[in-house]
């Protein structure tokens, strides 16, 4: 029996030599695939419990995710902001390709946290309140970003990111820049186009590009005959001074 | 004249399919299919408690869940079933009977893995259809609900509701979803495998538990060991080699760990698929012949 131990033992050396090149390949074959790309370091175990970490290393990744996600709603029902920005930062290091984890991580801290660091009673200061409120909004910026170096195809995070630069930051170049790169994207919803006008409007040294987009909205699609888009685009043709005859008609 | 002795065959499927269904009523008739019960507990439970989230959450909370649920349950049943397999049938004395009839220890050892693997396809199949179902009524709901909610002035449906529908559909059940489960399966066939090539040489079913669950943990890691060996990083020439001794003997698990990428919305290539589901039998067939070599030498 002991013979055959080591025999066995040196099937199984030799087995692996050579399933090695396949599973390197598979690897490869996973990882271009958007597969096997999280990663599980001594990074994340400080940020996790040690039962956490062995079940992360032991496969079950999203099973930990999802149970640090429902903490994370226990903290939100709490209020506790700071306890929520750190399991949102674990869940997303656990499953980077879950758009969803970033969107609602980074909607939570630049909506829900930042108004509620505003409205704190606790701090008389008003300089500190929008000091911190400003931090939420970095943090929420800083999810996006981070989710979208890890899911740059996702047309929904790209949306986000320019509704967070609208409405939080007020920086409409880099808004309509990132309605644009959402639009691109082939399963983007189709008012995207328009919402990057928009913004390209309010960013100065773009009303020629933003009128042009417009326009070709307006031609392209009886659909875009909005209210917001007319009134804009009107807008445009006085201030570039478009000649009457390529005016788009006044509505009756 | 000269009487014609009937020699049964060398080898006999029909053999290893009785002795497979033999092995698969014992471990029924030891309620390990208890374990499913747990399993809709929790599918049904979480669902309820994620009613209250937005149905995006809700969604992938189910996934994640579930898929790992999925995981635990056959990896645990795989390792566990296995392990006690042979040391029950030598403590019965069943083994004595089967072998001292003209069964080749290998038909043995195919209908017993055979077995097992009836029993984790059931399982998985079980649990998949619970969570598809919870899935499916989960996504009904949401849906009748948009759909009362956001009717239009003329009884017919808004476009807002239209796009709102379409979304809960997408972030529901989505096809991928069948090789997560698939991959499931393959990861738990392969620990079944490994469990019964390690009952061949262990003298009790905890050593062949013991052992296998610390395969279980070291292959989550071979990849990592793999990569320090190959890939050139700067390490001791001892470690160099321990690291090549883990890539070598132990298997890559997390080949096998693709549902947590599915669930969050990665779709998974034919290709990529018939790769890993090539692997996992690879490993199976390896297994399962490398058992058969210690236990065609093992004094019963």
């Amino acid at each position: 029996m002991k013979k055959r131990l080591v025999i066995v033992f040196l099937l199984l050396l030799a087995f692996g030599a050579a399933r090695v090149p396949l599973e390197q390949h598979l690897d490869a074959v996973h990882q271009e695939a958007g597969f096997r790309t999280a990663r599980i370091d001594l990074d994340l175990r400080s940020k996790i419990s040690q039962m956490g970490f062995v079940a992360a290393l032991s496969g079950f990744r999203s099973f930990v995710a999802a149970v640090l996600w429902i903490e994370a709603h226990t903290a939100w029902e709490r209020t506790e902001w700071g306890r929520m920005a750190g399991l949102f930062d674990t869940v997303t290091t656990l499953q980077p390709k879950s758009a969803l984890y970033w969107d609602m991580a980074s909607w939570h801290m630049a909506w829900n946290a930042s108004n509620s660091a505003l409205d704190n009673k606790d701090e008389p200061n008003e300089f500190l309140r929008r000091r911190a409120q400003r931090q939420y909004f970095e943090l929420g910026k800083k999810f996006l970003e981070d989710g979208l170096n890890n899911n740059p195809g996702s047309s929904h995070l790209w949306e986000r990111y320019a509704v967070l630069l609208r409405d939080k930051f007020e920086d409409h170049c880099a808004a309509a820049d990132a309605f644009l790169k959402a639009s691109e994207i082939p399963d983007a919803r189709s008012y995207l186009p328009r919402m990057a006008a928009y913004e390209m409007t309010k960013c100065p040294g773009r009303e020629q590009e933003a009128y042009d987009l417009l326009k070709k909205l307006y031609d392209s699609d009886p659909g875009n005959h909005v209210p917001s888009l007319i009134a804009r685009l009107k807008e445009l043709e006085d201030k570039l001074g478009i000649p009457a005859s390529d005016r788009i008609p006044s509505e009756p | 004249m000269s009487s014609k002795q009937i020699l049964p065959p060398a080898f006999s499927v029909h053999r290893i399919l009785v002795m497979a269904v033999n092995t698969l009523t014992e471990l029924a008739r030891l309620k390990i299919f208890y374990f499913l019960l747990i399993f809709a507990l929790l599918v049904i439970g979480n669902s309820l408690f994620m009613a209250s989230l937005s149905f995006e959450e809700e969604f992938q909370m189910l996934k994640d869940v579930s898929l790992g649920a999925m995981s635990i349950f056959t990896s645990l049943l795989a390792i566990l079933a296995t392990a006690m397999m042979l040391p029950k049938d030598i403590e019965d004395r069943t083994i004595y009977t089967i072998l001292a009839k003209p069964v080749p220890r290998f038909e043995y050892l195919a209908g017993k893995l055979l077995g097992i693997l009836l029993l984790l396809a059931i399982s998985t199949a079980v649990m998949s259809a619970m969570f598809f179902a919870v899935l499916w009524f989960r996504e009904t709901s949401v849906i009748a609900d948009a759909q009362r909610q956001m009717l239009g002035a003329d009884g017919a449906l808004t476009e807002e509701a239209t796009a709102y529908i379409a979304k809960v559909q997408a972030s529901a059940f989505n096809t991928n979803l069948i090789p997560g489960v698939i991959v499931v399966f393959l990861k738990a066939a392969l620990l079944a495998a490994l469990t019964l090539f390690v009952s061949t040489f262990s003298t009790s079913a905890i050593f062949a538990m013991i052992i296998s669950i610390a395969v279980y943990f070291i292959g989550h890691l071979q990849a990592t060991a793999r990569e320090y060996w190959l890939e050139g990083i700067d390490i001791a020439w001892w470690t160099r080699g321990l690291v090549a001794v883990v890539a070598l003997v132990f298997p890559d698990l997390q080949a096998f760990s693709l549902a947590d990428d599915i669930v969050a919305g990665n779709a998974v290539p034919l290709g990529l698929f018939l790769q890993t589901a090539g692997l996992g039998a690879l490993y199976v067939g390896v297994y399962y012949l490398l058992a058969c070599v210690l236990f065609s030498g093992r004094e019963l």
